[in-house]
């Protein structure tokens, strides 16, 4: 008889029928295709809405600095007055005007734009990136200084980082990949963790609530029913991230079969001006065309089987923690003081996130990757940058040895809270749980 | 042989003790009382027979076996904190719950449709729970208990939570559910049901037996030898001066007025008997056996006073 199956299969069952799991399910997806997807189409429509910018230019120094190019065309407009370019904006002529008044050297010019819409990001940066660079280029040549001779000494600088291991293999490493991979893997564990603990935890306080819990426990063990919730909230959340997973790759290929239908080329070019406006200056264009390079670099396997491996571990020993908090809880009003134990390493490990990157190899952040309650989330965020494969399997049989021994004492005090109604309770009291037969 | 024997049982819980060397005789096709005060210790005994918890020493046997997983299948509880999955239907829920017994899933939809029928809720199958009222839910959680039909049902409270009708249909269902075999522990504060249905019972108090035994043997053990004899004479005062010549003896008047009503605490009622009948016409002499609540109330206070 596998009561432990039946059980996992009304939890699992209960909960993907659930209207806010099907709500869950499709939202997600959609909202990290949004986050590809938006950049996306807004590139491609500022690309298709052509700007003329009016330039009044009392200085009489940028006139013809600026350049025109696919997206916006410049129209100097010498010794017309400023109002009755506005009138024309107004009126549709332009879309809008640029004045700059009399200019000296050394006092900041104080230009405006006119415009009856929202000026484009893209346009007011170059605007002031060109007017920046002209003002420069006068005052270099102010002080006598040829601006040719200051491009022709501007140095870029590429800094390569090539990890060696003791064999002599080198291997290029890209922090800012490493490290957006590093959190979002820890961002994706904790957040799972929050999540379907707390549904462990609000299952159980219902179940003793509801005071079904006496008569599901004189057919089945405290142990057998404690264990079935978290199985069966393990593999609702599996199956949430599958279908995540599943729907995004849907959308995306279904969003990049649309444009590559209507137009090919453009997709590209849409592609080529997101990561631009996505990654603005971390990313130059070189950096695009190498970003091959940098997937390939990153050991995808590795990354995919210890995700897993700590995902599920950190999960389950969380969640028998959530179990067991969850069996104390009475009217919900006291369940504050037995959330702390729970809640505090989380928090600690949510922190680490931000502290391990700057250093992924100090002992700190080696500590924090081995102790079981912080390890699932900060060993994610070291995982991108190598760790040695000693310290994951030490990691790993700490953080499996804890889940075991946590079980134990979890199941000692979910046998007894449950039945527990009514009662101011102690952390003295609960202790002597332990003990009983 | 005893269908369940509860041997020396001894429950400790941090600050008391629950049970102290409990030791209780339930015969097969009976239904048993289980009585006593709240906190007695009645629910340890009820959890350590569903094996929800263990005993810290002493044993319990059924049918000579030591107490183990297999009886979970033979044993239906109808603990007093009942409920049910309120967002599940009700259909459903009774089914899962009857699998967790042991029942395969068609002959749990079998039984349970023929259950359905016989408490006139067939047609709340695909209703959720939390749709019903709290009587109906009540309904849902008896047949639940006896889905697969145990030998050893123990309700707790059962009554509670039920208007008189269904009460009586409950109480109904118990008895055939006696009649066919089944053995019944039945835990109350009710003393009228027990007076109607139990055969024998153990009063608990403080974790101890203080009483136990047949029903009609205690009754007969706490006999006062109250007679209650109803005579009809139209002249009142003969009968009072009667009276006054015995020492235990009660004169009421009735709601008739030629009757009198004479309660005497004597095991020789017959000086008195023919004396009266000499002046009038006897309408009834009865025994008055103590009811079962005064029996508890008497015992309890008496143990909680010499302890």
């Amino acid at each position: 008889m596998n009561k432990i199956g039946l059980i996992i299969k009304r939890e699992y069952l209960t909960r993907v029928r659930k209207r806010s799991f099907i709500i869950m399910t499709f939202l997600g997806p959609i909202l990290m295709a949004a986050i590809y997807i938006i950049p996306i189409m807004l590139a491609l429509n500022s690309s298709t809405d052509h700007l003329r910018v009016a330039v009044v230019d009392e200085s009489r120094w940028f006139e013809s600095s600026f350049t025109n190019n696919e997206n916006h065309t410049f129209v100097p407009m010498r010794g017309q007055p400023i109002d009755s370019v506005k009138e024309m904006v107004k009126s549709g002529v332009f879309d809008m005007a640029l004045y700059v008044p009399p200019t000296q050297l050394n006092i900041p010019s104080n230009a405006v734009v006119y415009s009856i819409r929202q000026v484009p990001m893209e346009v007011e940066t170059y605007i002031s990136s060109v007017m920046e660079k002209e003002i420069e280029d006068q005052k270099l040549m102010a002080k006598g200084v040829d601006p040719e001779i200051v491009s022709s000494v501007k140095t870029d600088v590429n800094l390569q980082i090539m990890r060696m291991d003791e064999k002599g293999n080198e291997k290029e490493t890209f922090t800012e990949v490493q490290f957006t991979l590093g959190i979002v893997l820890a961002m994706l564990v904790y957040a799972f963790i929050i999540f379907f603990g707390g549904q462990v935890m609000q299952g159980v306080s219902e179940e003793k609530n509801n005071r079904i819990i006496e008569v599901i426990v004189s057919s089945v063990k405290p142990f057998q029913l404690m264990m079935g919730k978290i199985i069966g909230v393990s593999l609702v959340a599996l199956t949430q991230f599958v279908l995540w997973i599943v729907l995004t790759l849907v959308l995306y290929l279904g969003f990049s079969a649309y444009l590559g239908l209507s137009n090919p080329e453009m997709l590209s070019q849409g592609t080529v001006m997101a990561q631009e406006i996505t990654s603005n200056d971390i990313m130059s264009n070189e950096n695009v065309q190498s970003i091959l390079q940098i997937v390939h670099s990153i050991d995808f396997g590795t990354i995919i089987a210890t995700f897993l491996v700590f995902f599920i571990l950190g999960y389950l020993l969380y969640a028998t923690l959530y179990a067991a908090m969850g069996s104390l809880v009475d009217n919900n009003t006291d369940s504050q003081q037995f959330a702390l134990p729970v809640t505090v390493p989380l928090m600690v490990a949510f922190f680490t996130m931000f502290y391990i990157p700057n250093n992924p190899d100090s002992s700190l952040s080696v500590w924090f990757s081995m102790i079981p309650f912080t390890s699932p989330i900060s060993m994610m965020v070291r995982i991108p940058f190598g760790v040695p494969i000693w310290q994951i399997v030490v990691s790993v049989l700490l953080l499996a040895s804890t889940f075991v021994l946590m079980t134990w004492i979890a199941a000692k005090i979910y046998r007894t809270g449950i039945l527990m109604y009514g009662k101011k309770l102690s952390y003295k009291e609960i202790f002597k749980w332990l003990k009983y037969k | 042989m005893a269908k369940i024997s509860v041997n020396e049982v001894t429950k400790k819980y941090a600050d008391h003790i629950a049970l102290d060397r409990m030791c209780i005789e339930i015969p097969e096709r009976c239904i048993y009382g289980l009585l006593g005060p709240n906190g007695a210790g009645k629910t340890t005994l009820i959890r350590i027979l569903n094996q929800i918890t263990a005993p810290d020493s002493g044993e319990v046997l059924i049918n000579g076996e030591k107490l183990s997983q297999k009886h979970i299948a033979r044993i239906g509880y109808l603990p007093e904190e009942r409920g049910l999955y309120k967002k599940m239907k009700v259909g459903e829920q009774a089914i899962y719950l009857a699998e967790l017994k042991g029942i395969k899933k068609t002959e749990a939809e079998k039984r349970l449709k023929m259950w359905f029928e016989k408490f006139e809720i067939g047609d709340w199958w695909d209703k959720k729970v939390e749709e019903l009222s709290k009587g109906m839910q009540q309904k849902i959680q008896f047949v639940t208990t006896i889905i697969h039909e145990p030998d050893i049902l123990i309700f707790d409270e059962p009554f509670s939570g039920f208007d008189p009708i269904n009460a009586n249909l409950l109480k109904e269902a118990i008895l055939e559910l006696r009649d066919k075999g089944a053995t019944i522990l039945l835990s109350t504060h009710n003393m009228a049901s027990v007076e109607e249905l139990c055969d024998s019972i153990t009063l608990i108090n403080n974790g101890r037996s203080i009483l136990q035994g047949r029903v009609g043997d205690i009754k007969r053990q706490h006999d006062t030898h109250q007679r209650e004899i109803i005579i009809r004479c139209d002249d009142t005062l003969r009968v009072m001066n009667i009276a006054d010549t015995y020492n235990n003896i009660k004169v009421e008047p009735t709601d008739q007025p030629d009757e009198t009503k004479l309660t005497l605490f004597s095991t020789s009622p017959n000086d008195l008997l023919n004396q009266l009948l000499q002046v009038g016409q006897l309408v009834s002499f009865k025994e008055v056996l103590p009811s079962m609540n005064d029996i508890f109330i008497q015992e309890v206070q008496s143990q909680n006073q010499a302890s």
